[in-house]
């Protein structure tokens, strides 16, 4: 009954059950911290990670609907050497109180501006519509988003 | 931050490495009878110079806070001012914080306290050790410590000899009691305090680095979840659990008398068995919750303990105008993102939990009393969690997972709450309601002020009262029973904070009617009632000043003698380019407020502007501008990140927020029933800093939030004319109000 996963690169084999949820394979099997248990309910984001590209919410998807697509989650776009351009413009930006919903948001927004390197103040709000912060971060993640864009923008 | 222990090693290394000896505290000094001299901020409760820095033969310092990294920067502050005094670059400065076997024990990191308690023990601890080491450098460098310069610890005579903190370091004597007597530096010649030195946590939250206590997963580690009850007081009667002890991977399930949880080796399979023990569990319920439409009422119709707070007597006039007004706050969420976790191991009749509460001291004396055994067999570790903004369930699940790994010695129990445990049992900033009565004379001066307000406790903390403060201690099968609840006394005060006004009124009278009886579980909320009082006070000005058509800002500056208070009126006005005599337009408007924290912290004044759809009742809030006088300023950007963060919160408490209950139990417990802020609604926040070297640094991680409940609610009646007196200030309250 084991499931192979896709993340980051890598296949993945895993003995959870077909129903379990994504993150929960992600955190505890694979030793990944980035996603995290915010809500399990598909409201508050803090699991996001990118299916073929996609943000999902990863504690509302079951390994079996998982198939060959390719997971990529915060681990995998970069590092504390190499970190992305989000992740890069977050650290410059200071983007972060408690940090918890900071996984989110930068999965949000790398698949905003995957989609869109030009993205409007209010393209990055909209796009973050659904990721939830407690600590009232949001002005510097808007602007961490919009400095990313640039970077990214230019190489 | 204490990052979190990976690898087996390590971890059990860190079990068995609890050292218990340490320099004496207080209790033991006074059984020996030595005099005690009063010493500053936390140095008075941990007054020994080794629990504060330690000095490595590699010249690196260890410094040890009691305080803790809740996701204010706080860490990073710290560490700043220590590497300030001692002459040392950040790199070579480690934190230690919260940890019941080596550092300080400083109480809750709350109240905003951290940077006067912690900051000025760590000043002057940090500038009695250079001088010790200053001094052993006499005998190498054959100068006196006036005539020595230390660069990044490195201690240099006018010859160009030096020598290393390092070297000194095994002779220096830190195991001694501190005088507090050797003068920090002055702010004129501070390089590293004044920095907006970058966090020092955030590199590992952006990467997925371990980070939380949620991301620990020492080897052999089991997962847990509690069943809680329907409602508050409920009991168990009976539970089938023979179904999920038969399910594979379930490892026990646990039953104390009402508390009810289950282990299993894969965390999805706990959540599946929570469910299922859930359904089969029959509770006898507790007693029903108040009706929520009249819990106001009810909370008035409580026995209260009345304190007369703030009495001012002059001279009464007769012939004024009276004005009145009533104002309330509903229960409020902390509402964390994630919800509480903790990771707990019994070993050898020994008890170790990895916590993110705010005071590890005292959340293990309240784990020694739940658990019946000694408070030297329980080691408390703080990691990082979810931002808690006060007193949440950080605590209440430490005794969960202790009471889980209980079950399974040997083996680590990691246990997280589920959303609706969160939401359901947290306990809440409390419903208040506050009245307020305002004379004016003939001249539009306010001669006489009454003030009253009702409210539960706003700290049921662990260690607050007499009892046990933790949620399941209350459902064993020896239940124990939470103390009276408590009021911290004035000036800093509970739901009293910030009730006494900061302006000078002839004469006042403030009453605070404390309801000790608490029908819905209420605690510690960022700002405690101050949020309540000053959204009360500052809206109550406004309405004065519009009686009599004056300027909110000009009539607020006529009752204002605070320099300092003055000040950031003034520079908050400016910011927004205020014009007195402004119209609202039915829809759009702006509004002020202000307050001094506590009335002795940190000064805040907030403008915002709002735009109402009157269709839809829903209100926006483009723009806040804030100036902000925190004193000397430890790290600008750290502090500018708290007074935003604080502004955005608050606007999401005055707009939204509001726990749903019913007489059957509580209804929030997703964030379906609890919005709050999302980022297309989030304002545009612009924080200004009036840096005032020579004034001690205060907190300000509940500075902004009073200001900007009132400021919103300022401009709502400036852009309608109509004022909501009610929060939230949702589109229910909007339409009524507008009707
Ligand atoms: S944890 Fe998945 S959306 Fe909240
Ligand atoms: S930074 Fe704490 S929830 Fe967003």
């Amino acid at each position: 009954m084991a499931t192979n996963l896709k993340v980051n690169g890598q296949t993945r084999r895993t003995t959870a059950k077909p129903d379990t949820p994504l993150l929960y394979v992600l955190r505890n099997d694979l030793q990944l911290n980035g996603a995290k248990f915010g809500c399990g309910l598909a409201q508050c984001g803090a699991c996001t990670v990118l299916l073929n590209g996609k943000a999902i919410r990863s504690c509302q998807t079951p390994i079996s609907t998982i198939g060959n697509g390719e997971i990529t989650t915060i681990e995998g776009i970069g590092s504390l050497a190499t970190p992305h351009p989000v992740q890069q413009a977050f650290i410059e930006e200071q983007a972060a109180q408690c940090g918890y919903c900071t996984n989110g948001m930068i999965m949000a927004a790398k698949d905003l501006l995957d989609r869109n390197l030009r993205p409007s103040e209010t393209d990055v709000r909209e796009a973050l519509a659904g990721n939830l912060c407690r600590c009232g971060t949001h002005n510097r993640i808007v602007r961490a988003v919009l400095r990313a864009a640039k970077v990214m923008g230019r190489t | 931050m204490n990052a979190p222990i990976l690898n087996r090693r390590k971890f059990t290394k860190g079990l068995g490495g609890i050292v218990l000896a340490f320099s004496l505290g207080p209790s033991e000094l006074l059984a020996q009878g030595a005099p005690q001299p009063q010493l500053p901020g936390s140095l008075n409760n941990n007054r020994m110079l080794d629990a504060w820095i330690r000095i490595a033969s590699n010249g690196s310092a260890t410094v040890f806070t009691g305080k803790v990294e809740l996701g204010q920067g706080i860490l990073t502050a710290l560490s700043q001012i220590a590497a300030e005094e001692l002459d040392l670059p950040l790199s070579r400065v480690k934190m230690i914080s919260g940890d019941t076997g080596q550092t300080p024990n400083e109480g809750q990191t709350a109240g905003s306290q951290s940077i006067e308690n912690s900051g000025t023990a760590l000043r002057l601890a940090g500038a009695e050790v250079r001088a010790i080491l200053l001094e052993l450098a006499e005998k190498r460098l054959g100068v006196t410590p006036d005539k020595m310069t230390v660069n990044d610890g490195m201690i240099s005579g006018p010859d160009g000899r030096y020598v290393s903190y390092g070297l000194l370091a095994s002779t220096a004597n830190l195991k001694r009691e501190a005088t507090a007597k050797v003068p920090p530096k002055l702010p004129a010649d501070y390089k590293i305090v004044g920095k907006s030195i970058p966090r020092h946590d955030i590199p590992a939250k952006v990467t997925g680095g371990a980070a939380f206590v949620q991301d620990m997963r020492p080897l052999g580690m089991l997962h847990g979840r509690v069943v809680r009850p329907p409602r508050y007081g409920s009991t168990l009667v009976s539970v089938d659990d023979a179904a999920v002890k038969v399910t594979p991977g379930v490892v026990a399930v646990v039953r104390d008398g009402s508390f009810l949880g289950v282990i299993a080796e894969r965390e999805e399979i706990a959540v599946g068995a929570r469910e299922a023990l859930a359904k089969n569990a029959k509770w006898n319920l507790g007693p029903e919750l108040p009706d929520p439409d009249r819990i106001f009422e009810h909370l008035k119709s409580l026995p209260s303990r009345d304190q007369v707070i703030g009495v001012k007597e002059g001279m009464l006039l007769a012939g004024g105008r009276m004005f009145q007004s009533t104002y309330t706050r509903p229960y409020t969420a902390h509402a964390s993102i994630g919800p509480s976790c903790a990771l707990a191991e019994f070993r050898d009749g020994k008890l170790s939990v990895w916590t993110h509460s705010q005071g590890v001291f005292p959340l293990r004396a309240e784990l020694a009393k739940a658990l019946k055994m000694p408070a030297a067999s329980i080691h408390c570790i703080h990691v990082e969690g979810s931002g808690c903004y006060g007193h949440n369930g950080a605590d209440d699940v430490a005794l969960d997972a202790a009471l889980l790994a209980r079950a399974t010695p040997g083996k680590p129990v990691r246990l997280q709450w589920m959303r609706d445990d969160e939401f359901a049992w947290e306990p809440y900033g409390p419903a208040m309601a506050m009245q307020v009565k305002a004379a004016l004379d003939p001249e539009g001066r306010i001669y006489n002020w009454q003030y009253e307000l009702w409210s539960n406790s706003h700290s049921t903390r662990p260690e607050s009262t007499s009892g046990t403060n933790v949620l399941a201690a209350w459902y064993l099968a020896e239940p124990q029973q939470m103390g009276p609840p408590t009021s911290p006394p004035q000036p800093a005060g509970g739901g009293d904070r910030n009730a006494i006004p900061l302006y000078d009124f002839a004469n006042q009278k403030v009453t605070h009617h404390f309801v000790q009886d608490m029908p819905i579980r209420a605690s510690a909320l960022r700002t405690l009632g101050a949020y309540a009082n000053v959204f009360t006070i500052e809206s109550f000005m406004d309405e004065l000043a519009n009686a009599i058509a004056a300027d909110p800002i000009a009539f607020r500056l006529a009752h204002l003698k605070d320099a300092r208070a003055r000040a950031v009126i003034e520079k908050a006005a400016a910011m927004a380019n205020w014009k007195p005599g402004q119209q609202g337009d039915g829809s759009r408007g702006r509004g002020i407020g202000f307050a001094r924290y506590k009335n002795l912290q940190t000064y805040v004044a907030v403008v915002a502007t709002v735009e109402v759809d009157r269709a839809t009742g829903r209100v926006r809030v483009p723009q806040v501008w804030a100036a902000t006088d925190a004193g000397l300023v430890i790290n600008p950007d750290g502090l500018t990140n708290q007074i935003e963060g604080g502004i955005i919160q608050s606007t999401s408490w005055t707009l939204y927020e509001e726990v749903q209950f019913d007489k059957s139990g509580i209804l929030s417990r997703d964030w379906s029933r609890y919005p709050i802020l999302t980022m297309p609604d989030v304002p545009k926040v612009t924080v200004e800093l009036l840096n005032r070297q020579n004034e001690r640094p205060l907190g300000a991680g509940e500075a902004s939030q009073g200001p900007t409940a009132a400021a919103i609610a300022n401009a709502f009646a400036h852009a309608t004319g109509k004022r909501i007196r009610s929060l939230p200030m949702n589109a229910q309250q909007v339409k009524i109000s507008l009707r």
